[in-house]
């Protein structure tokens, strides 16, 4: 089936250059035989037959690869050989599979006994399927191509309707982005009410043990303030302690003292650093500063020091998220207005307060959105957190110890081997939920602020 | 002096002061001070710049160190002589196309290690690695003629080996080392399997082309779903879209999934694309897409900042001499705009390249030992194995996890060089 679908994609794309081309002489000759002027150029003929030859015939394929196989399977089961066939359930189903695949090519041979009976008529209804997707396929070209063919007329607008498809392409491109947004919403709402109507809402939000998975014999327990506690532990402290002041003080440098000449070198630098792939980072925190920390942590005496601790996750993620801040940081500071600084400069404060006392406060609330902004980051990061932080629900303030994330869960969670409808899996959805709502809020609220401050200076 | 005084306090004393006593010994500290403050918070400016470039320093120092051994391996010469113990298969072996199986059940592997035996000493074969047989059939498949000959070859040594020879080994795998360094069989080279192979088991054969492959598969589907889409949807969003609610929500909703946390596309995949829809698991086909609809706003914002600063004169220009819209924007402003959104688009390619989350969530973190043949077959990207060597208990991985970083870090980086390059090159100012 594939291979003859793609064996008509070729031939639709095929005349459909081919119907280009002809219609172009064809209009070219229309109008040189009738001495009138066309109304479109010849290229517009060509395109809109070219449309008319391909269009409905790819949409027909499109329908058409979808529904054969419902079809194919009717066929088959209507068959005499069915009649033998276990009730619905599994078993039917992965004997049908098996006829199938051995049907099209796909299996060498019959493993299962009950299926070698049915080859024989999925092969038959395969190919009258597929005879039938073909003729209707050519029949659709050619109605097309002929019908836009014999349009072909000097005061025909050919332009204007091919420019009416070309903007309904482009609104449909537009819209590809709602309807990503839709898909999220929805899928993560769906899933998360399944989730809830076997675990409450309270106990995901307020419950302080988290235990998915622990076996038949202890219930799981799907509280997930240690996973919200880890998340702000690593994202929105420790990261923020490392890259607020030194993304800040970048930014500051950068703007006000630093040499054409050394920003030249520095801002291609903070780039990189932003561009290093995430797992990169992780692999980082995992191999050379854990270890370090925890070696650290003994050293001063300190209990429960982890390997996979939170302190190493958190400072990993503070220097990839430091040229985030430094860019922010700088955007903001140049959007205060040059008066203000020479104002002050004007009136005997040194550079530094100048900076301290005019530019950052009039450039705070800018700052404060990208500081939101890294913060929406940091706790949405995975990487990092799976190969750092460990998978230890634990409600500690040491940031020597493993703690877990939100993020790090929902890896946990479906990356093991349960069907699809376990608790554990809806878990995940529903920790996305979370997860997508304060992030959506963060961002919303971060440009927001960053917004109004800019219309304030403009 | 009364004159100036403050209106506004009319029963306040008249202000009467000298002029400052700049050179006064107090007002001389105060200055320093305010100098050194100076100093010291240029500095405090200075250190934070130079605390950032030392991490990537030390970053890229790390990755470098361990990985530079990573592409090179330690072998053994062991000579075969398969003119006296012969091969159960004929010729035509060597080029048909199940040539591995059949190779495989002709007692290659027996050869080897007695082979190995006669050369080493009795545990020859625990020197070399497991895989060291499908090393000499590769060989001998590239050159049947060796087939039937005694040759040298030289083999892939077991893992523990390998570490010995190149770093600290246990004390069995050291005294080997030194043995068979005494006798001059080792010798130590750039491991092409390294760049021909898939992941494996055996850091003597595991390889970064399946997942090299993949990851270019991947970028192919996401750049032919994104690009088109993405540029499109800018175009309209610019150029057409009036000023109404319907717009505003496009436009809310491309800002927001620009900063959604990648993880959540993975959930988006996981239950659309392969729940809903069905679409084939762990293959580049559904990481593609997953990675085309993370990218897509990228591209949308880049694109749109490129159209907007084509200046109005040239669409005027062109409706004035009797363009349509549509021939105004594809004619004119597109191609105007277009270095401007290859830039961005490959920097948002770039980072599609170095995404790992969602991908672990469509099932791209199985352990996938073939090269993918397809868009629909089982495959891994380089980042996602990274992940997975990183998590190997085998010290011979640690080297090969930074190999493939770095691998990794130098296609990421020439994309990077290629849109600045672009931009430099082709972008007008107006």
């Amino acid at each position: 089936m594939g291979g003859t679908t793609f064996i008509l994609l070729m031939l639709v794309l095929g005349l459909g250059v081919v119907g280009w081309l002809s219609a172009r002489v064809r209009a070219a000759l229309v109008s040189a035989r009738g001495g009138s002027r066309l109304h479109s150029l010849p290229s517009y003929h060509g395109w809109y037959v070219a449309l008319w030859l391909a269009v409905p015939a790819l949409l027909f394929l499109a329908v058409w690869s979808n529904i054969s196989p419902a079809l194919v399977t009717n066929d088959v089961l209507a068959s005499e050989a069915a009649a033998k066939l276990p009730p619905a359930g599994f078993q039917r189903s992965a004997i049908l599979g098996e006829a199938r695949g051995v049907a099209a090519g796909d299996r060498p041979m019959v493993g299962n006994p009950a299926a070698g009976p049915l080859v024989a008529p999925y092969r038959t209804a395969m190919a009258k399927y597929q005879m039938i997707g073909v003729i209707a396929t050519l029949a659709l070209l050619l109605a097309g191509g002929a019908y836009a063919f014999t349009r072909i007329k000097p005061d025909f607008r050919a332009r204007t309707r091919v420019e009416r498809v070309v903007m309904v392409g482009l609104f449909g491109a537009s819209l590809v982005a709602i309807l990503t947004t839709f898909g999220i919403v929805l899928s993560l709402v769906f899933e998360s009410a399944r989730f809830f109507s076997l675990v409450s809402p309270a106990e995901l939000l307020f419950g302080t043990t988290w235990k998915p998975g622990t076996g038949p014999a202890v219930p799981d327990t799907f509280g997930a303030i240690p996973l919200f506690w880890g998340t702000i532990l690593i994202g929105a402290v420790i990261a923020m302690i490392v890259a607020i002041p030194i993304g800040l003080m970048s930014a500051v440098y950068l703007t006000q003292y630093a040499a054409p000449r050394v920003r030249r070198w520095v801002k291609p630098m903070l780039e990189i650093l932003a561009g290093i792939p995430t797992v990169v980072y992780g692999y980082f925190a995992a191999l050379t500063v854990a270890p370090a920390f925890r070696d650290f942590a003994a050293m001063l005496g300190i209990p429960n020091a982890s390997t996979e601790s939170a302190l190493a996750a958190g400072v990993v993620m503070g220097i990839m998220i430091i040229p985030f801040v430094s860019s922010m940081a700088d955007d903001s500071i140049n959007a205060v207005p040059q008066a203000m600084r020479d104002g002050s400069l004007a009136l005997g404060a040194t550079s530094n307060e100048t900076i301290r006392q005019v530019l950052i406060p009039a450039a705070l609330p800018g700052v404060m959105g990208g500081v939101l902004l890294a913060v929406s980051r940091a706790i949405g990061e995975t990487m990092i957190v799976v190969m750092a932080a460990g998978l230890a629900a634990n409600l500690t303030a040491n940031p020597f110890a493993s703690v877990t994330t939100v993020t790090a869960q929902i890896v946990k969670l479906l990356t093991g081997d349960q069907e699809f409808d376990s608790a554990k899996t809806l878990a995940a959805f529903a920790l996305g939920l979370v997860l997508f709502i304060v992030t959506l809020l963060l961002n919303i609220v971060a440009l927001r602020i960053v917004k109004k401050y800019r219309e304030a200076y403009e | 002096m009364n004159s100036t005084a403050p209106v506004t306090t009319p029963t306040a004393a008249p202000l009467r002061r000298g002029p400052t006593a700049w050179k006064s010994g107090a007002m001389q500290g105060r200055i320093a001070a305010r100098y050194a403050a100076e100093r010291r918070f240029r500095r405090t400016g200075l250190a934070a710049v130079l605390l950032s470039g030392l991490f990537l320093a030390f970053l890229l120092f790390t990755m470098v160190g361990n990985g530079l051994r990573g592409f090179t391996y330690t072998s053994v010469a062991v000579p075969i002589d398969f003119a006296a113990s012969p091969l159960t298969v004929g010729r035509d072996a060597f080029t048909a196309p199940d040539a591995d199986q059949q190779l495989a059940g002709a007692g290659l592997r027996e050869i080897v290690d007695f082979a190995a035996e006669e050369a080493l000493g009795a545990d020859g074969a625990a020197l070399i690695s497991e895989n060291a047989w499908r090393i000499v059939r590769d060989e001998l498949k590239a050159n049947p003629d060796k087939a039937t000959q005694r040759g040298t070859f030289a083999l892939p040594v077991a893992s523990a080996i390998d570490t010995a020879a190149k770093y600290d080994g246990t004390a069995d795998a050291e005294r080997a080392v030194t043995a068979l360094r005494e006798k001059g069989l080792l010798s130590t080279g750039i491991h092409w399997p390294f760049f021909t192979g898939a992941d494996a088991t055996d850091p003597a054969v595991a390889g970064i082309w399946g997942a090299l492959k993949g990851s270019v598969m991947t970028i192919m589907i996401a750049f032919a779903v994104a690009f088109p889409t993405g540029v499109l949807a800018a175009l309209y969003l610019e150029e057409y879209a009036a000023r109404n609610r319907w717009t505003d929500l496009i436009e809310v909703s491309i800002n927001n999934l620009a900063a959604v946390p990648s993880i959540i596309f993975g959930l988006l995949a996981l239950s659309v694309f392969i729940q809903f829809f069905g679409i084939c698991q762990a293959s580049p086909l559904v990481g593609g897409l997953t990675l085309a609809l993370m990218t897509m706003p990228v591209i949308v914002i880049a694109s749109r900042n490129a159209i907007k600063s084509v200046p109005p004169s040239i669409r005027d220009a062109a409706l004035g001499v009797g363009a349509s819209p549509v021939q105004v924007v594809f004619h004119h402003v597109l191609p105007l705009a277009l270095p401007g959104i290859m830039t961005g688009t490959i920097i948002g390619m770039a980072r599609a390249l170095g995404e790992t989350a969602p991908l672990l969530l469509v099932g791209m973190r199985a352990f996938i030992g073939d090269v993918p043949t397809g868009f629909c077959s089982a495959s891994t990207v380089l980042p996602m194995q990274i992940f997975l060597w990183s998590d190997q208990v085998d010290r011979g991985f640690v080297e090969k996890t930074s190999a493939a970083i770095i691998v990794l870090l130098i296609v990421l980086l020439s994309m990077n060089a290629l849109a600045i390059y672009l931009r430099n090159r082709f972008e007008k100012r107006w």
